[in-house]
This record gives structure tokens, sequence and C-alpha cells, in this order.
């Protein structure tokens, strides 16, 4: 689990991802070959920015793993420029809706216990808060 | 004299949420007037669940970078100062680090010295960049300060932090001189392994606060020839409302000058990020040429004093959203939201 989380550490704190200059597609998570263009992909990593919009979401009422953050928001965010990702929505679930603008926050993703690692990574929030 | 060094940028967080002295009053049966008279305390920030020192700094550190438009990797130093760093063993400031993508090429440690461990990494920083060492340097005080159920610390003890960029070329605002002041005075501690800190009651007040405030302030305005009457603001560590207020007094600043840097009564103290976060309250209003004192304070004890003079970049630089902005923007609690976010009852 350690290794697991620690080779992506560099695209969950942030959102680096991946693009094909080929064909202009980007990708979040990065992907090192572009479905579209195959073998004739010429992919590069990138840095996408801050906001975007919510598409869609899901209120999620129960969870073992979350129960002090219950209920939480899983929205699909489509980044200003960049791909469709998928990701926790810091807010009560009475400020969501669809289209609603958010930014990007650095937050605990979860430990391992009282003694173990804690992990952190990108999550979201409505773009006029805090 | 002047040390042609200073501040590039800083960007700050506070948590959303707020609890009020009100509401800790009627859980532990005390009179709120009472404590929010004797503490000048009426609110304080808590943390998120998923929010701790280490994603308050980077906040503050992000904001920090995009308003100064620096490049994360042009940063050669970054320094966390906290006495809540998530983890006793393993640095917050590579976890900052890596979440500005400032790259590997930089030298980094966390700082504890209670509250002013902030402001030591500004004195580093700056002394990196006047030996050469670096071009930009990092520093950050944040905390999530803890405070026990029931304690007189539980109305004050908040979070928040602040971040600051130094650098030699395109300042907003100059250090002109800094000065520090350490006895060994145990006036507030934490052991290893405890969750809570203990303090000396009254005896934080005299020989702890007062005594390395004042001393500081007397020692750097001694060392750089500057008078009371030289500085347009001044700003102190806050650990409540009354402590800061009376210190500016007795050094001879009115309200005037110090009231924009005081924020203890709407978010509480937030240890690491106090006088730094006053001090950013103060640059968002602040104009070309004027003068700022900045005094913090860490029990055990000492105090970093700060003479800086605010630059003609201050004009064009991003000053929103405001210290004063963010303050205004909480959320209030109640106490069993507070004792959950804050972890204080166990979940199997």
């Amino acid at each position: 689990m350690l290794p697991r989380f620690w080779r992506k550490i560099k695209y969950r704190y942030d959102l680096v991802g991946s693009y094909c200059e080929n064909c202009g597609r980007s990708f979040y998570p990065p992907r090192n070959v572009c479905p579209n263009c195959r073998r004739k992909s010429n992919i590069r990593e990138i840095r996408f920015g801050d906001c975007g919009k919510v598409i869609s979401y899901s209120v999620v009422h129960d969870s073992e793993n979350t129960r002090m953050r219950k209920p939480y928001i899983v929205a699909m965010i489509k980044l200003d420029d960049g791909p469709v990702i998928t990701s926790q929505l810091v807010c009560s679930p009475d400020e969501v809706q669809t289209g609603m603008r958010v930014r990007k926050v650095f937050r605990k993703y979860g430990e391992e216990g009282e003694s173990g690692i804690i992990y952190y990574g990108t999550k979201f929030v409505p773009a006029d808060s805090e | 004299m002047t040390l042609n060094a200073g501040i590039v940028s800083y960007g700050t967080h506070i948590p959303k949420y707020r609890i009020s002295s009100d509401e800790i009053a009627r859980i532990w049966g005390e009179n709120a007037e009472i404590i929010k008279n004797g503490l000048g305390v009426y609110q304080k920030a808590v943390p998120d669940v998923d929010e701790d020192t280490a994603t308050i700094a980077v906040e503050a550190a992000r904001e920090a970078i995009n308003r100064g438009n620096i490049h994360p990797q042009d940063i050669g130093a970054v320094y966390v100062g906290s006495e809540s760093h998530p983890y006793v063993v393993k640095p917050t400031s590579t976890i900052v680090g890596e979440a500005i993508s400032a790259g590997n090429d930089f030298y980094s440690a966390d700082l504890e010295f209670a509250c002013k461990a902030g402001t030591a990494g500004l004195q580093i920083c700056l002394s990196m960049i006047l030996s050469g060492m670096i071009d930009y340097g990092l520093a950050i005080g944040a905390d999530t300060s803890q405070g026990a159920p029931g304690d007189a610390l539980e109305y004050s003890a908040s979070a928040g932090g602040a971040a600051y960029i130094l650098g030699k070329r395109d300042l907003i605002a100059e250090i002109e001189d800094t000065y520090s002041f350490a006895t060994d005075t145990p006036d507030f501690w934490r052991r290893e392994g405890q969750p809570y800190p203990k303090h000396g009651g009254r005896f934080t007040g005299l020989p702890a606060y007062f005594r390395h405030v004042i001393s500081a302030a007397k020692g750097l305005m001694d060392k750089s020839g500057l008078n009371p009457s030289d500085f347009d603001y001044a700003v102190f560590h806050q650990p409540n409302g009354k402590f800061p207020v009376r210190a500016a007094k007795t050094l001879g600043f009115n309200m005037e000058r110090i009231k924009h840097g005081l924020v203890v009564p709407h978010i509480g103290n937030t240890y690491s990020g106090s006088s730094l976060i006053g001090l950013a309250a103060i640059l968002d209003i602040a104009k070309p040429s004027e003068r700022i004192l900045m005094v913090s304070f860490g029990s055990g004890a000492g105090s970093d004093a700060f003479s800086i003079t605010v630059e003609d970049g201050i004009e064009s630089f991003r000053r929103n959203p405001s210290v004063w902005d963010k303050i205004r923007k909480g959320v209030s609690i109640d106490y069993g939201i507070y004792v959950k976010m804050r972890k204080k009852i166990r979940v199997k």
C-alpha cells in the first residue's frame, strides 16, 4: 500500500495529468499511451488549472471508512483546461448543484489508523468558499 | 539600517468553521460574558475533519505562489513552523514542497518553538537570501492547536496559517531589521506523547508573554534607532484579545495602529500562524513607505521582532481575498460537531 501511494503522490497532491500532442486530448489520471492515437501517441505531462465545474454528483450516505465525513459528495468535475475527473467535493449536500464552479484544495484522504501513514491529495470546494 | 531583502508575496488559510465562546461556555457551565470579557475571544476557527497543519500550510503556500507569480522551482528553501505537525517524525515541509511542485532542490526543515516557529522560519529564509544561498525562501507558520476539553485554552486554541515568500527582487515589503529575545521560561509546554499542552495560568502573562514581547520590541527599536512613533502599524502575537492590546499600550501604540491586525477575537489563537496572519491583514491595506512592527511570541520562551517597510510593489500586488474577507466567511458549528471534527471522540 505504501509504495503504491508514494508512486502516485505527484498526481494526487496536484492536478498533474497528461495530454496527447498528436490529438490534443488530455487525461487525468495520466495515461502513458493515448487510446485514440495508440502508436502515434505523443504523451506529455501537464498540470491542469485550479478550477472547473460540476457536471454530475452523488451524495454518499454511508461508508464504513468515512463515518466522520458522511454524508459526502463525489462529483464529476470538468476542469476548465482539462478532462472530466472524479473527486470528493467538500461542501454540504444542500450547496451542491450541477454547473457550480469549484476549485481544488489540498486535503487529507485518510490515514492508516493512529500510527500509520497519512494520505493527502486533491479535493474540491465551491469556488467562492474560504 | 536596511537588509535589502524582504517579502515578495504572502498567502493565508483560515479554516471556514467557527465555534463561539458562548457555545463552549454553555457546555462547561461557565459564564460566557466573563470568558469573553476576560479573554477577548468571541469565536475561534475550527479545521474540517480532513484538514491539518500540512493542508493549511499547503493552501497558504499556494495562495502566496499564485499571488506573487513565483515559479515554485525558484523557491530554494521551505521551512514550516508549527507545534502541531501531523507527524512527530516525518517532515511537513516535504509535503508542502511536493504539493507546490518545488522540485527536489530545496533546503527544508520543520521548526518548533511554540507560537514563534513561523517567524523563526522567516529569519532563516532571510539569512539564506542575504548570504546568497537561495533566491527565494518560503516560510510558513501553521497550526491546528490543541486545547483540552474544559480547559481555558479551549476557548482560544484554533487553526490557521500564513505563508511568506522572501527574496531580494520585486519586493512588496522590505524587512529592515530583525531582533530576537529568548529565555528559559516554562510558561506553556506539551510533553512527548501527550495530546494536550499544559500551562502556568497567570504565569503565562508577565514573566512570559509581556517580558519577551516588550523586550524584543524595545531591542529591535534600540538596535535600529526607531521609536514607536516611526511605525504606522504594529502586530503582536495574539494568544487572546487582551495581551496584545496591553503590550501595545505599554510600548506606546494606540488601538488605531493595532486594530487591523488584531484578528484573535474572531478566529482565536492560530499559534504559529497568529502574528503572521495579523501581519497579512495589515499588508492587505498597507500603502507604500508605511512601516510595520511585528513581534511574535513562543512559549518556552522567546520573541522575534521585525521592522518592515512597505514598498511600491504592494500597489500592483493582488491582495484579494483579504484576511478579513476570510474571517467574515466563517460558518458556525455547535460543540457536538466541534468534538467530532477535532477527533475528541473515539470512533471504532
